[in-house]
């Protein structure tokens, strides 16, 4: 037995009170959906955790007229009064953080250290931001009177259930719109906790609609002809989709899709930091991230080491209960997702990369996948290539910055890179020929309302975040 | 006596270079009265396809230079436009005086575009107040290879389509009007004698049908400007075509080209970076 | 692998390059690091095992102008039983006049003697003062000195002198285990902290050491993070461990557990006992029973249940 085990340390659920069954929130109310209800599970047991109704085009349609209806008086209201009711939604979620980590963390299967500390500050922050240019967006550059697009269609992922929800409804909201939101179907309990927060708030009825379901109920919200404005964010495949649907509409759309990030190590990187960020970048959240490092460059003369401190450290990488406020590594969203991850990794062994894990013991139910590693990895390889969302590294070298710059770029992706080196000019030069939206020098995966955030090439269009992040909800 | 004049023969402008359309083809572009003018070549998929790998291979070149440099290079293209002045005048064939006034507001329409290139990434940039011991700065950039189709206006039109794309770095390639599509390739000459790189605009004549949706679905394009593309059933065709690589889309949209064009048509065609480092020692 | 660094001191140059050739340390990510560390929540039985853990590591110290032989004497006995059925500190910790005091009181119970010595807390003496001030406390049984480093010289440059001192007082030494004060709080880098500690490794040193206490910052998690870092470096180039002391500020249990779960995730079990990791402390031990007596009866006590000393 080791010198110093951690006892279990979980997090209590008493904090949160999940229902047996939700609706969808439609014009202020919690109504049934035509639907057929589904199952909404914890990734970390299999356990059911409640049933969700799902919208069907009649229920979309109601959901989008209700914010019709709405958005004439709340694009109306003066810019200083939709801010306060955003400031009250930040300050809600702060008084809820607690319940709403834990209920993301059951739902989503992340680990609760990560939905406390990183998710949850940040959708509140990201309303305190966004309330703020609710009334000053005569300063914001796009004219002395912007006015708000209309109904906004929004489709958010799984990774970062409540987050995302944040990223599109704080920026919506406060530039005038309403907004009809579609939560991912394999985690709709915290959007359902926000339509709760949005009651508590007293924000007008149809503001804020919820509508849950799978594929067909987003695609219904996109394809609705009173929809202003479309906002995904999701995989390439589904965005691409997206964009020909909304293709001749007039509708105004933003992306938010794949990645295959390149994280490029130098030989004169301060190496503990650089093992920490590339643990940061593609472990982090199970590796269920847009904008993971995915792949690893790390020059030649350094791979060796840097290997073998990375692989020292994976080994101290805490596997299991998510709510376990020690965990480090949480649950594979899905049985589909954990389905996706094995068949890459396969195919990664297969086309003849080099597979590692540290010793790693998973827990009988629930979808796992072990922090992984794949060294001899050539750029041809599908895991060089294809976004696999999960805890899966590329390991690839480099000799030259011209070599490092070109293999980051080669690839219909550019959501986001990480450089690692002590010399600044080297930093800038990468920093400039990198081909994307996010360039993380000597850190990762860092994240802040008031920083854009958003791809080049296939990884969408569009910003989130800052004043490029109230573009996309402007008339402009 | 009078002599017989030397006629030009109209060509494509790709790279640089002024080669004939590969497939051979022709047609004819008459003047307003239906008399023959010239025949222009007549581009194939092929030829926008080329068009293309010279767009490409100029961006690094392009976009790298400073914006300095690019916005010298525009303005000493507004200077050899003025001083072919009577040139476009005659070829644009709308009356001397029309004429004129629309060589003379490209000439200031390039002059305007060219001062942006070392302003446009202060106006668009910021640098974000993050809650933490960051440096964070978000600036613009251009986003690549961009297809234009231009709008029949055909010099005040395209150059206010082609300026603000290649101003901030972009290269393009260019689908002059159908209907007019002399003045595009005289401007090209213009471009080709004022130190303009090879391949930052090219610029093709022909069917706008057969073109358009050929640089919509290429998928080493990476915006799309369908402001020339007047048949709204082609538009969509083309913006659903550019959702194969996702495509940055600026959508057709009837334009006043002597208003004050702003600068949301060189926003369209950027990205914005935003990069991150630690502050502390 | 392990390689010989003979050759690292042989001029200020080279030791200059060697040490300038380390991998850099980022401030922000080092104290990001420290920082997520530090949320780890330990509980029940591993607090119970932690919290024993860091009582067996504890140089409980005394180092002040106005300490007495009554006051040292106080001070041994807590160490040798610091309360019921809790275990034995791992050393005392006195200026070198008070060594003889201390050795006799602790004499046979296997806590050990240490002395700061060499012109503590400033260095700023000759070489012969800060070697005899050392012989002193040797001679008068201390079992450990705590040495400081010449900061000027280091921040001057003059990292020779530095390297030459240490291996002075190494020799001056002779069985005494040789603790090397890094003062981290005057070293302005995380860089520099690096570099000291391997500087000080090279030179012979048993231990490395934060701070005098005197100055402030003193111990914090992310400098005790870089120092762990660098033993950990140091004994897979050299095959030679060394052990680490953060000292000064740390004041509550949940400051020493923070610190062992540092230990126990950048060195891991290697480290974990008092041959390799110590914590310079005074009042920590007090918090420490006072915690380990709320874990075995489930009630809160309160200062006056535990003595003084």
């Amino acid at each position: 037995m080791a010198v110093f085990e951690y006892a279990p340390a979980p997090e209590s659920r008493d904090v949160v009170d999940i229902r047996p069954s939700y609706g969808l929130f439609v014009d202020g109310e919690f109504v049934d959906g035509a639907g057929p209800s589904f199952k909404t599970v914890n990734p970390a047991t299999e356990e059911t955790l409640a049933e969700v109704a799902c919208a069907a085009e009649a229920d979309v349609d109601r959901a989008v007229r209700a914010a019709g209806k709405a958005f004439g008086p709340w694009s109306a209201l003066p810019g200083a009064e939709r801010a306060k009711y955003l400031f009250r939604i930040a300050r809600l979620i702060q008084e809820r953080s607690r319940e709403l980590a834990v209920l993301e963390t059951l739902d989503n299967g992340k680990p609760i250290r990560e939905s406390r500390d990183v998710d949850l500050p940040l959708v509140a922050a990201h309303f305190f931001y966004y309330a703020g240019w609710a009334d000053k967006l005569a300063h914001a550059g796009f004219g002395p009177d912007p006015r708000p697009v209309g109904v906004a269609a929004q489709v958010i992922p799984w990774n970062f259930p409540l987050l995302m929800l944040a990223w599109k409804i704080a920026p919506a909201l406060a530039c005038g719109n309403t907004v009809v939101l579609k939560p991912a179907e394999t985690t709709p309990l915290t959007a359902l906790a926000f339509a709760d927060i949005c009651v508590q708030a007293g924000l007008p009825a149809g503001v804020v609609n919820i509508v849950t379901g799978a594929g067909a109920t987003g695609a219904a919200l996109v394809a609705h002809p009173e929809v202003g404005k479309v906002a995904f964010t999701g995989s390439t495949e589904v965005g691409r989709q997206i964009a020909r649907t909304v293709a001749g509409t007039g509708k105004k759309l933003t992306l938010e899709l794949g990645g295959k990030a390149a994280n490029i190590v130098f030989d004169d990187a301060a190496l503990d930091q650089a093992v920490e960020g590339i643990v940061n970048g593609i472990f982090f959240n199970q590796g269920h991230v847009c904008c993971a490092g995915s792949r690893l460059l790390v020059q030649e003369s350094v791979e060796e080491e840097l290997l073998a401190a990375l692989k020292r450290r994976l080994g101290t990488l805490r596997l299991g209960d998510p709510l376990d406020k020690n965990t480090d590594i949480g649950a594979i969203n899905s049985a589909e997702q954990l389905a996706r991850i094995r068949s890459l990794t396969e195919a990664g062994e297969q086309e003849g990369a080099e597979r590692w894990s540290p010793a790693c013991e998973l827990p009988a139910n629930g979808y796992w996948f072990p922090p992984t590693l794949f060294t001899r990895v050539a750029q041809s390889h599908r895991i060089a290539r294809e976004e696999i969302f999960g805890p899966v590294l590329s390991v690839l070298t480099f000799r030259t910055e011209a070599e490092a710059v070109e293999k980051a770029n080669n690839t219909p992706y550019g959501l986001s890179a990480g450089i690692w080196t002590e010399k600044g000019s080297r930093i800038l030069m990468m920093a400039d020929r990198l081909r994307a939206g996010v360039v993380w020098a000597n850190t990762f995966n860092r994240f802040d309302p008031a920083s854009p955030f958003g791809g080049y090439k296939e990884s969408g269009y569009g910003r989130e975040g800052g004043i490029a992040g109230l573009e996309a909800y402007l008339d402009v | 006596m009078s002599r017989l004049a030397v006629r030009k023969t109209y060509k494509l402008f790709i790279g640089g270079a002024f080669p004939r359309s590969e497939s051979g083809r022709s047609f004819v572009v008459t003047d307003a009265k239906g008399g023959f003018v010239a025949n222009a070549a007549r581009a194939s998929r092929k030829d926008a396809r080329d068009a293309v790998v010279a767009a490409r291979k100029a961006f690094p070149g392009w976009s790298g230079a400073t914006a300095y440099n690019r916005g010298q290079i525009l303005y000493r293209v507004a200077e050899m436009l003025e001083g072919r002045r009577a040139q476009f005048a005659e070829e644009l064939g709308t009356g001397k005086k029309a004429a004129l006034e629309a060589v003379d507001a490209t000439v200031d329409r390039l002059v305007w575009y060219a001062g942006w290139s070392d302003k446009i990434t202060a106006v668009l940039g910021t640098a974000n107040p993050v809650a933490g011991p960051y440096f964070n700065l978000s600036s613009p950039e251009p986003t690549g290879v961009v297809a234009i189709a231009a709008p029949d206006d055909p010099l005040l039109g395209l150059v206010s389509v082609v300026a603000p794309a290649v101003v901030t770095g972009n290269t393009c390639v260019v689908i002059a009007s159908q209907r007019s599509p002399l003045a595009a390739i005289t401007l090209a000459e213009v471009l080709a004698t004022s130190d303009l790189p090879g391949g930052v605009v090219n610029v093709l004549t022909g069917h706008q049908r057969e073109l358009a949706p050929s640089l919509a679905g290429h998928m080493d394009v990476n915006a799309l400007d369908l402001t020339g593309v007047a048949d709204a059933e082609l538009a969509v065709e083309c913006e659903q075509a550019a959702a194969a690589n996702l495509k940055r889309v600026l959508r057709p949209a009837p334009e006043d080209w002597t208003a004050d064009p702003g600068t949301r048509r060189m926003a369209a065609l950027l990205e914005t970076k935003t990069v991150w480092h630690p502050l502390g020692v | 692998m392990t390689t010989s660094l003979a050759d690292v001191a042989s001029s200020g140059a080279t030791l200059r390059a060697f040490l300038h050739g380390l991998p850099g340390v980022d401030r922000v990510g080092a104290d990001q690091r420290a920082a997520m560390l530090s949320t780890r929540s330990i509980k029940t039985t591993a607090k119970a095992r932690a919290i024993d853990l860091a009582i067996s590591m504890v140089d409980l110290t005394t180092l002040e102008g106005a300490d007495t032989p009554g006051k040292v004497r106080a001070m041994c006995a807590k160490a040798l039983r610091p309360g019921e059925d809790a275990p034995q500190v791992a050393a005392v910790c006195v200026y070198p006049d008070l060594v003889a005091v201390a050795a006799e009181a602790v004499a046979g119970s296997g806590v050990k003697v240490a002395s700061v010595a060499t012109a503590f807390p400033s260095g700023r003496s000759s070489l012969e003062v800060k070697v005899a001030d050392t012989a002193l406390a040797v001679a008068a049984g201390a079992d450990e000195i705590d040495m400081v480093i010449d900061r000027g010289a280091f921040l001057s440059g003059d990292l020779m002198k530095v390297h030459d001192e240490i291996v002075a007082v190494k020799a001056a030494c002779g069985a005494a285990h040789l603790k090397v004060i890094l003062e981290t709080g005057e070293l302005a880098s995380y860089d520099n902290v690096r570099r000291a500690s391997w500087l000080a490794m090279l030179a012979g040193a048993d231990f490395i050491k934060t701070s005098t206490g005197k100055v402030s910052p003193a111990a914090t998690l992310p400098v005790t993070l870089i120092m762990l870092e660098a033993v950990r470096d140091f004994r897979e180039r050299t095959g030679r461990q060394v052990g680490v002391k953060p000292a000064g500020g740390i004041r509550t249990t949940k400051d020493a557990i923070k610190h062992l779960v540092l230990v126990n995730e950048t060195c891991g079990d290697d480290w974990l006992s008092p041959d390799w990791f110590r914590l310079g402390a005074s009042s920590l031990l007090n918090d420490l029973l006072m915690q380990r007596q709320k874990l075995a009866t489930g009630r809160y006590a309160g200062p006056d249940y535990f003595t003084l000393d």
